[in-house]
């Protein structure tokens, strides 16, 4: 399976009448198993290519093509929780198919054994996150789209959860979108990294890391930071 | 206990009241009361009454699945606003009265028209509650749901009415009340039974106990209903909601 997005533009009418640029040209394209990461300034657009990619927006220049049986897993910035059904049946409403052997599997893994019958107003960020993660790799996707997993936690529960988030994406071949501000989230998780300009946002960089995602040591993450550093200060 | 206690506190008021102003104007408590059990025995009371409540359920659910289908597609549909605001407007301001002289006009002395009229009342209000109920709805959960590929049936009933079910509940509050209301107009102008058709009987020979058996009787069935179906809907509908204090 192939994702590949080819926009040529993406114009927005702004309340005032003024039409602004959103998305410069821009193509890329994501094989099965590949993780590719967005990385880019906050208010760049990310989140509305996230959107034609989705495609939750028709109304772009250019065209993304997915296959049309593509299951998409989603996790949103707010995790987009349903408030009025517990976390089970957020789950379950998302992914019907879901068996119970993997949905044990999952809350396990991501220590939701305990909150499976409480409403998503009565847990923290952390764990609504963890929730939302649950949501989208129960649906067994083949393009899983993460925006933002790790914002706004602390370092520690965020560390871990980028852990997790690994090992998910690592235990099922599918193509993988991460859309994140941080660079170290970028290179611990990612095989390719598109470094996106300010509105209107193209890309100005592709940079694949060789190295395969589990073989990464913390000297080689130290070395793949100081080349993108200078990279960085090529391009400028 | 506290509403028992408030409920006490009326039946004192109303009793000084009747002492003050005298029986032929307001009839004290039990004398209501005799009347209420004189009717009963009679089985008029079940009849009137019987009659009354028919009338306002099929009035009730007619305008209110009627009301809020029409009241979504206003809300989801900038075109369906458009073309059904002004009746709206005009249905809202149409006096009750209006509708049912024009409905018993129009369609003859019968129950349809009697129906249909309460359910024309009560219709416009259903509408505007349910369109700004909709106009309310979160479309970040309507995307999810779309990029997770809910089936329609299924968003609509687990992410679009619990979100609407506040509204619902308001509505169907406020529309008892109302219909309630106008269902004795359209009994006493058109109708031979029924609690409306009663008070203009007690009207033509000033039997105000008559009047207030009828009417209090028939405000505790109503009383009953908001205690056992709206207030136990409400309650399981907003129970996923931090409670307040």
């Amino acid at each position: 399976m192939r994702l590949e997005v080819e926009i040529t533009g993406k114009t927005f009418k702004s309340a005032a009448g003024g039409t602004h640029e959103v998305l410069a040209p821009l193509k890329f394209a994501l094989q099965s198993g590949e993780v590719g990461v967005l990385i880019g300034p906050s208010g760049c657009g990310k989140s509305t290519m996230l959107r034609i990619i989705l495609g939750l927006d028709d109304d772009f220049g250019g065209h993304v093509a997915r296959p049309p049986e593509a299951r998409i897993g989603m996790v949103f910035q707010e995790p987009r929780l349903l408030p009025w059904r517990s976390v089970e049946q957020n789950v379950r409403l998302a992914a019907p198919d879901v068996t119970e052997a993997k949905l044990s599997e999952l809350f396990r893994f991501l220590e939701l054994d305990a909150h499976r019958n409480h409403f998503p107003g009565e847990l923290s960020l952390g764990l609504a996150r963890r929730v939302a993660l649950a949501r989208a790799f129960a649906v067994e996707p083949d393009l899983l789209v993460l925006d933002e997993p790790l914002a706004s936690l602390d370092d520690a529960l965020a560390g871990r959860l980028r852990d997790e988030i690994a090992t998910l994406v690592a235990s099922r071949p599918m193509m993988t979108l991460l859309v994140t501000h941080s660079l170290d989230d970028a290179i611990r998780l990612g095989d390719r990294l598109f470094f996106l300009s300010p509105r209107p946002a193209r890309i100005v960089q592709d940079v694949p890391i060789a190295i395969p995602r589990a073989m990464r040591s913390e000297a080689d993450l130290g070395r793949i930071r100081a080349e993108l550093a200078a990279l960085q200060l090529e391009s400028k | 206990m506290l509403r028992l206690l408030s409920f006490a506190l009326f039946l004192v008021i109303w009793w000084i009241a009747a002492l003050f102003v005298g029986g032929a104007k307001l009839p004290s408590p039990p004398a209501v009361l005799e009347v209420m059990i004189a009717e009963a025995s009679s089985g008029a009371l079940f009849l009137h009454l019987g009659a009354t409540l028919a009338r306002v359920i099929l009035a009730f659910v007619l305008a209110m699945s009627l009301g809020s289908a029409i009241g979504y597609l206003m809300g989801r549909v900038r075109l369906a606003d458009k073309l059904g605001d002004p009746w709206l407007i005009l249905l809202l301001n149409l006096p009750a009265l209006v509708v049912i002289v024009l409905a018993y006009i129009w369609a003859g002395l019968t129950e349809a028209a009697a129906i249909a009229a309460i359910a024309i009342n009560k219709l416009p209000t259903a509408v505007v509650t349910l369109r700004e109920g909709t106009r309310a709805l979160d479309r970040s959960l309507d995307e999810m749901a779309s990029v997770f590929a809910m089936p329609r049936w299924r968003a609509f009933r687990h992410v679009v009415l619990p979100q609407l079910a506040p509204y619902i509940a308001a509505s169907a509050r406020s529309g008892l009340s109302l219909v309630w209301k106008i269902v004795l107009v359209a009994e006493l102008l058109g109708r031979p039974n029924g609690v409306g058709f009663e008070i203009g009987v007690a009207f033509q020979l000033f039997d105000t106990p008559r009047l207030l058996a009828y009417s209090l009787t028939f405000a505790a069935v109503v009383f009953v209903i908001e205690t056992l179906l709206v207030q136990p809907f409400e309650a399981r509908a907003t129970r996923w909601r931090p409670r307040a204090a």
